[in-house]
């Protein structure tokens, strides 16, 4: 039988890895490449790498830096962070990551999973949902380029994200962020019962 | 050294990544005399079938091959497709496969209760069938590898099946006959697993 899978996060703002709470007030915590060496001996089932601050400052992914993540990164590495293009994405598979996350490029268009998941095969594929209670408390899907809730409920949202192509989940609440309190399993359960794709909290 | 062949398919890099850091001399290439030059051979693969058969065609490299493991029994590794490559055919595809197993490539088939998803990803456990050198040290219940695949080999010679996995059904995740060597999932993706069994393949 197939293991439940324990997968890091680690946020990357620079050459640096960060830590946020809700999204905001960064932290420096360490270098990425020592960490993927420390994760390697821990033995976790995979590693996901996002870079918070490229699609923000409008740059390409850091090719260099993920060459030398996938050197070291001996379990599957997904990365995610300032993707637009299937180029951007052949080129990080030729560097060694397995999975390319989406997330902002997709809250206006998704076909770019659609095209990503018949070139390369929709289980490379996965899309970052973030998710925020607006005012009146409702969850919404949140993009964090504009800093503001989009009128998406991430239920349907992840239902037209899995018919895009995706070939998983990862759903990510803004008001649980850093906070070590736990995830909000309501919304992870609600999420993962109307897909049939995994879905992974976060 | 041992030669990663380069046939345009598949991530070639994290093989490379993984032998490099356990200290073997290893590199990708699609050239007949590198080829030639190698100690061992690693046929890797993530893709299609029948794109992965006529990449191997176009690309000259069949023959090439064959002779280095059928005349100089060289031992070579087939990863994922590149395992299924090595069986007469795919349900996957129309091309034959290199023919190389009297085996053949299925697809998962799960009835819709059974409420499991193809493709198979993620770790699994598995279990060697008797003893084998690519997988010493590994056969504790414990040792587990990465999968991705929808497909999986099918051997009608019982004898060349060097391990098992369960996902739904029991199906074959590693086959050997003689020199030659196939698994299913990743080794390079299978961290301290993975590198012992790269390690026992660049030892044999």
């Amino acid at each position: 039988m197939l293991r439940k899978r324990l997968i890091p996060v680690l946020l990357l703002s620079g050459r640096g890895l960060i830590k946020t709470v809700k999204f905001a007030d960064p932290k420096y915590v360490g270098d990425p490449i020592n960490a993927v060496r420390i994760f390697n001996e821990k033995e976790v089932d995979e590693l996901v790498f996002l870079d918070i601050n490229a699609s923000r400052e409008n740059r390409e992914p850091d090719y260099a830096l993920i060459e030398d993540i996938a050197s070291e990164c001996f379990m599957p590495f997904a990365y995610g962070g300032g993707i637009r293009n299937t180029d951007q994405i052949k080129k990080l598979f030729n560097l060694g990551v397995e999975k390319v996350i989406l997330n902002s490029a997709i809250y206006s268009d998704l076909s770019l999973i659609t095209r990503a998941a018949e070139q390369f095969g929709s289980q490379s594929v996965l899309a970052s949902i973030d998710v925020k209670a607006n005012f009146w408390r409702q969850l919404r899907v949140y993009n964090h380029l504009e800093g503001k809730t989009i009128d998406a409920n991430p239920v349907d949202f992840s239902k037209q994200v899995e018919k895009a192509g995706a070939g998983e989940i990862i759903i990510n609440s803004v008001d649980n962020d850093g906070l070590m309190t736990g995830y909000n399993y309501q919304l992870v359960q609600s999420v993962a019962s109307s897909v049939s794709i995994p879905v992974v909290a976060c | 050294m041992i030669v990663i062949v380069d046939y345009g398919s598949g991530n070639l890099k994290s093989i490379k990544n993984m032998l490099v850091f356990l200290g073997v001399a290893a590199q990708i290439s699609s050239d007949p005399e590198i080829i030639e030059r190698s100690d061992k051979l690693i046929l890797p693969g993530v893709g299609s079938f029948d794109s992965g058969m006529n990449n191997l065609r176009s690309s000259k490299l069949v023959s090439v091959l064959e002779a280095q493991v059928f005349q100089e029994k060289k031992p070579i590794l087939g990863i994922c497709l590149g395992m299924q490559l090595m069986t007469n055919s795919s349900e996957e595809g129309r091309e034959p496969g290199l023919g190389w197993f009297d085996a053949k490539t299925t697809r998962f088939n799960f009835s819709s209760d059974e409420n499991l998803k193809v493709p198979h990803m993620g770790w699994n456990f598995v279990n060697p069938v008797g003893y084998s050198r690519i997988f010493e040290d590994l056969n504790g219940p414990l040792s587990r590898f990465y999968f991705v695949h929808s497909y999986f080999v099918e051997c009608f010679d019982k004898s060349n099946i060097l391990a098992q996995c369960t996902y739904g059904t029991e199906f074959t995740c590693a086959i050997n006959k003689g020199n030659i060597y196939g698994v299913q999932f990743h080794p390079e993706k299978s961290h301290k697993f993975g590198m012992k069994l790269l390690k026992n393949f660049a030892e044999l």
